[in-house]
C-alpha cells in the first residue's frame, strides 16, 4: 500500500482527501467525526462578518435529479454560509485544530468588498491556528445577490483585489475558490494568480434549476408559493469541473498555481482523474452528503492500490499525469483513424448501436450477418465517431480499432498516413 | 371434524374443508405478487429499448414491448397500457398467464447479458392493472357500418374478435354455451393465475366498448342452427375451444376415479367452497403440457398428500416450460418422465393403479403407481359442431384457415384453438381474433363499395 499523504501548498495532510467548505463541515460536531472517518482535511464552512448570523430557509434547501433508479446525480442546494455566530465557530475551530494536528483544517471566508472587513476578519482567523484560508468567490446563490461569493467571483479584478489583500495582511496560505458561472474561467484563475494566491479550487456550484413539479406546475424544489435558482453539484458536474481543471492547469498565465479539484468527486477513481488533470487534492461534498463519511475509507484503499499498480510511490506523480493529453481541437491529428468493431461473442443482439447510427449518425451498421439477427459496423461508413460504443449497454462489446499506418481506410479510399496533420497544416484550412 | 365420502370403491376419500380457510385463501391467491410502482420503474428502467425487439417479434400479439416499457419508466402507465390493450385486447390475462418464459421474456436480449429478462409479463400486468384502477378507456367505436357478426364462443379469440370489430363499427352477437364469458380464462386457467375474478373483470371491460351483446347457454349447432347465423348475420367467426378431452386409450378409463383434468379445473374455477372438491390422497396426473402442470399443482394446493405427473417422454420433450416444470417440482409434485400407462388398475368400479412401462427402455419392465384419483391432461380434440350441409376443409377435425383467418367457406372466419396448427395459447387466440376482425372489416367494407 502506498503512503497517501499529501502536501498542499505547505498543509501535511495524511492523504488528499478534504471535505469541501459545506454543511458536512460547518461545526466541530461533524468535522470530529470526518477525522475519525480519516479525512486527511477539512474546509470550514464559510464564515462571514462578525454580528447577527445569517439566517436560512426554513423550507427544502436542497434538491435532486435522481436516476430512475434512484441514483443520485445531481444535487442542487440554496443553503447559505455558516448561520452560527461566528465565536462559536472559531472557537470550534481552535479546538479542532488542537485535537487534529495532523489534519488539514483550512476555513472558508466570505466578507463583504472591502478592505476593513476582510482585515478584521483574517486576523480572527489567524489567531484559531487554522492552516490557511479559502475564499469563496463562488457561492450564486443568497450571498451573490448582496455583492459576495459568485458576484466578486465573476470580476476578475475583485478577485484580484481581495486575494491580494489577503496576502497583504495576513500570512495564511491563500487558496482562492473560483465560480464556473462565468464564460472562460481561467480568467478568474488568471485574477487570483496576479494577486498573488497561493492556490485555486474548483468548481464551486453551478446555477441550477432542478425540475418542476407537474402536478402543482411550480418550479422544485419550492419553499412556499415559490423556488430560487441553487448551485448544482454532484455526479453529474464532474465533466464540466474537469474541463475547467484542465483549462487552468495548461494555462501559461496561471503558471502551475497549485488546484484543488472539486465536483462530483463520488470514489477514489473521480479523485484520481482530478489529480491526473492537475489537482493536487481533491474536496467532497456530495458524496458524503449521500453516504456518510465513511466513504473515505474506500477512497484511501482505492487510490493506494491505484498508484501502487501504476509503479508510483506517491500522490504527487499522479498529480498532473495526464494534463499533456490534453489540447485544443485544432492540435488533434487528423490522420488518426479508427472504426468501430462489434465482438460479437459478447453482442445481445439490442439493436442500440444501429439504431443510434442509422437514425443519428452514419449509417455504418448492419442488422443482418448470414441472414440472422446481427449487428455489424461496415467500414466504408464508419467515421469512428464512438457513438456506438457509448450507447451499447455491454462494456466493452464495442470498441474503436486504430488504423494500422498504410492501412486503406475504406471509407475515404485512403491510406492511413504516419505523418501527424493537424487542422491548421490541412489544405482545406482556409482560414488559418 | 374431517368429513369423508367415500368413492365407488368404498376406500375413503377426504372432502369438505381438509384445509383450513386461512390455507385455501394462501394456495389460491395472486401467485406472482404484482409489481408496485417503485419496483415497476426500476425494472422497466433496465430495459434497453431494443431496435427490432426479440421480445415483440416473440410476442403473438405483436405487443410493442419496448415501447410500453419506456412509458412505464415514464410513469405513463395509462399510456402503456393503451399500447399493449391496442394489439392484445386481453392483455391483462396474458399478463398473468402468458407462458413469458418461452416467449417474449425468453426472446428478451438480457436473457444473453446476465440471464435475468425484463419482468415483461409483470410489467405489463402493472400497466394493464392500473389503468383498470383509474377507469381509463381506450377505445371509440366508429360510425356504425350497419353490418353484423355472429361470432361463436365468448373466449379469447371471440371476445378479441368482436372487441376489434366494434370499434370498427360493426355490431357483433356472440353465441357462448356456457353461462359466462371469458372460455378457458374463466374455465380453464389456473385459479391462481387469475385471481380476484379477473376474467370476468376483463370480459366487463372488453364489452364496454358497446355493440357486443352476448347470448350464453345457446348451442350453436343445437339451440341455433348454423345455417341460421350464415343467414342472418354479414360474416360469421367462429371461436370455438377445444371441447372433447382426448381419452388415453386404456380399458377401464370410466372407472370412478378418472377424471378429464379440464373438467375438473372448469369445476374448481367454479367452485364456492374449494373444501367441498373431492380431492384424493395418491393422484396420478398423465401429460406433460400446461393443463397437466396446472392440475398437478392445483390438486396438491387443494391438499392432496402424493401428486405424480407422468410424461411418456423425457424433461425437454415437455410441452410445460422448464420453469414451469420447476415450479411444479417446487410444488411437491414428482414429476415420472418416460413413463407410458399400459394399464389401469380398477377394483370395485374405481381407479386403485395405474401400470406404467419405462419407455426409454426397450421391453423395460412396469411397474404400477398407486391412485385413488387419475387425471388425464393429454389434450384436447374439437367437439363436432352440426353445422348442416355446411362442409370445411379440416385437419385433424379442426379448421383450416388462411393468413387472415379465412376458413374454406365463404363468410365464415375461424380462430383460436379450433384451427389447425393452433398451438392453444390465450395470447394466439387473441392474434386470431384481431386478425380475423380486420379480415371480416375489409371484407364487408370492400364488398360495400
Amino acid at each position: 500500500m502506498i503512503d497517501l499523504k499529501s502536501n498542499f501548498i505547505g498543509i501535511q495532510t495524511p492523504n488528499p482527501f478534504w471535505l469541501a467548505s459545506a454543511p458536512p463541515t460547518d461545526k466541530a460536531y461533524n468535522v470530529n467525526r470526518a477525522f475519525e472517518a480519516g479525512w486527511g482535511g477539512v474546509m470550514w464552512k464559510t464564515l462571514g462578518e462578525a454580528g447577527l448570523p445569517l439566517v436560512n430557509v426554513n423550507g427544502p434547501r436542497y434538491g435532486a435529479w435522481h436516476g430512475k433508479d434512484r441514483t443520485l446525480m445531481g444535487l442542487n442546494n440554496i443553503e447559505l454560509i455558516t448561520d452560527r455566530d461566528l465565536e462559536i465557530n472559531l472557537a470550534e475551530i481552535i479546538q479542532v485544530k488542537k485535537d487534529w494536528p495532523d489534519r488539514g483544517v483550512v476555513v472558508s471566508l466570505m466578507v463583504p468588498c472591502e478592505e476593513q472587513a476582510w482585515i478584521d476578519i483574517l486576523r480572527r482567523v489567524e489567531d484559531t491556528g487554522a492552516d490557511g484560508i479559502e475564499l469563496n468567490f463562488g457561492c450564486p446563490h443568497g450571498m451573490s445577490e448582496r455583492g459576495m461569493g459568485a458576484a466578486v467571483g465573476q470580476v476578475p479584478e475583485y478577485v484580484e483585489m481581495v486575494a491580494a489583500w489577503c496576502k497583504q495582511y495576513s500570512d495564511l496560505p491563500t487558496i482562492v475558490k473560483l465560480t464556473p458561472n462565468i464564460t472562460d474561467i481561467r480568467t478568474s484563475a488568471r485574477g487570483a494568480v496576479r494577486g498573488g494566491a497561493d492556490a485555486v479550487s474548483l468548481i464551486n456550484t453551478i446555477n441550477s434549476v432542478m425540475g418542476v413539479d407537474l402536478d402543482q406546475l411550480k418550479m422544485s424544489p419550492f419553499v412556499g408559493q415559490q423556488g430560487s435558482h441553487g448551485g448544482y453539484c454532484g455526479p453529474a458536474v464532474k465533466p464540466i469541473a474537469l474541463h475547467m481543471l484542465s483549462e487552468i492547469a495548461r494555462d501559461a498565465e496561471c503558471n502551475d498555481i497549485p488546484i484543488s479539484g472539486i465536483g462530483g468527486i463520488t470514489d477514489w477513481r473521480d479523485a484520481a482523474e482530478f489529480m491526473a488533470l492537475g489537482a493536487s487534492n481533491v474536496q467532497v461534498c456530495t458524496a458524503v452528503m449521500t453516504y456518510g463519511f465513511r466513504i473515505v475509507e474506500d477512497m484511501i484503499d482505492g487510490l493506494s492500490r491505484y498508484l501502487a499498480d501504476q509503479g508510483m510511490t506517491s500522490v504527487d506523480q499522479l498529480i498532473g499525469a495526464a494534463v499533456p493529453s490534453v489540447t485544443s481541437w485544432n492540435k488533434l491529428d487528423l490522420n488518426y483513424v479508427a472504426k468501430a468493431q462489434i465482438d460479437q461473442d459478447s453482442c445481445i443482439k439490442c439493436g442500440r448501436c444501429h439504431i443510434a447510427c442509422e437514425d443519428t449518425s452514419h449509417q455504418a451498421i448492419s442488422t443482418e450477418i448470414n441472414g440472422e439477427r446481427g449487428f455489424q459496423v461496415r467500414d466504408e461508413d464508419c467515421v469512428g465517431c464512438n457513438l456506438c460504443v457509448v450507447v451499447c449497454p455491454v462494456e466493452n462489446c464495442i470498441t474503436l480499432r486504430e488504423l494500422d499506418t498504410g492501412e486503406l481506410d475504406t471509407r475515404t479510399g485512403e491510406k492511413v498516413s504516419a505523418d501527424y496533420q493537424n487542422w491548421s497544416q490541412h489544405p482545406n484550412n482556409s482560414i488559418g | 371434524m374431517t368429513a369423508f365420502i367415500s368413492n365407488s370403491a368404498g376406500r375413503s376419500m377426504p372432502a369438505g374443508h381438509r384445509l383450513s380457510e386461512a390455507d385455501y385463501q394462501t394456495n389460491f391467491s395472486d401467485i406472482h405478487t404484482p409489481l408496485d410502482a417503485r419496483s415497476a420503474v426500476v425494472e422497466a428502467d433496465r430495459c434497453y429499448y431494443c431496435y427490432g425487439a426479440p421480445c415483440q417479434t416473440a410476442c403473438p400479439t405483436d405487443i410493442d414491448v419496448p415501447s410500453f416499457i419506456r412509458m412505464i419508466s415514464e410513469k405513463n402507465e395509462v399510456g402503456a397500457a393503451g399500447k399493449i390493450l391496442s394489439e392484445n385486447i386481453m392483455g391483462g390475462t396474458c399478463a398473468r398467464a402468458c407462458p413469458v418464459e418461452t416467449l417474449c421474456e425468453d426472446a428478451c436480449v438480457r436473457n444473453t447479458e446476465d440471464d435475468r429478462p425484463i419482468q415483461i409479463g409483470l410489467l405489463q400486468r402493472f400497466a394493464t392493472d392500473r389503468a383498470t384502477e383509474l377507469g381509463a378507456k381506450f377505445f371509440t367505436r366508429e360510425a356504425a357500418t350497419g353490418y353484423s357478426v355472429a361470432i361463436v364462443g365468448a373466449g379469447p379469440a371471440g371476445l378479441s374478435c368482436a372487441h376489434r370489430l366494434a370499434t370498427l363499427g360493426h355490431d357483433v352477437v356472440i353465441y357462448e354455451a356456457q353461462e359466462k364469458s371469458g372460455g378457458l380464462n374463466e374455465y380453464g386457467l389456473a385459479a391462481y393465475k387469475m385471481a380476484g375474478d379477473y376474467a370476468q373483470k376483463e370480459v366487463e371491460n372488453i364489452l364496454s366498448i358497446g355493440g357486443i351483446s352476448i347470448k350464453h347457454g345457446i348451442k350453436v349447432g343445437e339451440d341455433v342452427s348454423f345455417a341460421e347465423l350464415q343467414t342472418s348475420y354479414d360474416a360469421v367467426f367462429m371461436g370455438v375451444g377445444l371441447g372433447t378431452s382426448k381419452d388415453i386409450q386404456l380399458d377401464g378409463e370410466s372407472a370412478s376415479g378418472v377424471l378429464n383434468a379440464v373438467d375438473y379445473i372448469h369445476q374448481l374455477r367454479q367452485a364456492k367452497d374449494l373444501g367441498q372438491l373431492p380431492v384424493g390422497q395418491d393422484i396420478v396426473v398423465i401429460g406433460g403440457g400446461m393443463t397437466a402442470i396446472d392440475i398437478a399443482i392445483q390438486i396438491k394446493r387443494l391438499g392432496a398428500a402424493n401428486v405424480t405427473m407422468a410424461y411418456r417422454r423425457g424433461k425437454e420433450q415437455m410441452n410445460a416450460s422448464i420453469e414451469e416444470q420447476e415450479f411444479a417440482l417446487n410444488e411437491g409434485v414428482h414429476i415420472a418422465h418416460w413413463a407410458k400407462p399400459v394399464s389401469l388398475q380398477i377394483e370395485q368400479g374405481a381407479i386403485t393403479g395405474v401400470e406404467f412401462s419405462k419407455a426409454n427402455i426397450e421391453g423395460g419392465e412396469t411397474y404400477i403407481t398407486p391412485t385413488d384419483m387419475l387425471f388425464k391432461a393429454i389434450g384436447q380434440s374439437l367437439t363436432p359442431i352440426n353445422m348442416g350441409a355446411i362442409e370445411f376443409v379440416k385437419t385433424s377435425g379442426k379448421y383450416e384457415v388462411d393468413h387472415q383467418l379465412r376458413t374454406s367457406q365463404p363468410g365464415i372466419w375461424a380462430g383460436g384453438d379450433c384451427v389447425a396448427g393452433s398451438d392453444d395459447l390465450a395470447v394466439s387466440a387473441v392474434q386470431d381474433g384481431k386478425l380475423a376482425a380486420l379480415s371480416i372489416h375489409k371484407s364487408l367494407t370492400q364488398s360495400q363499395a
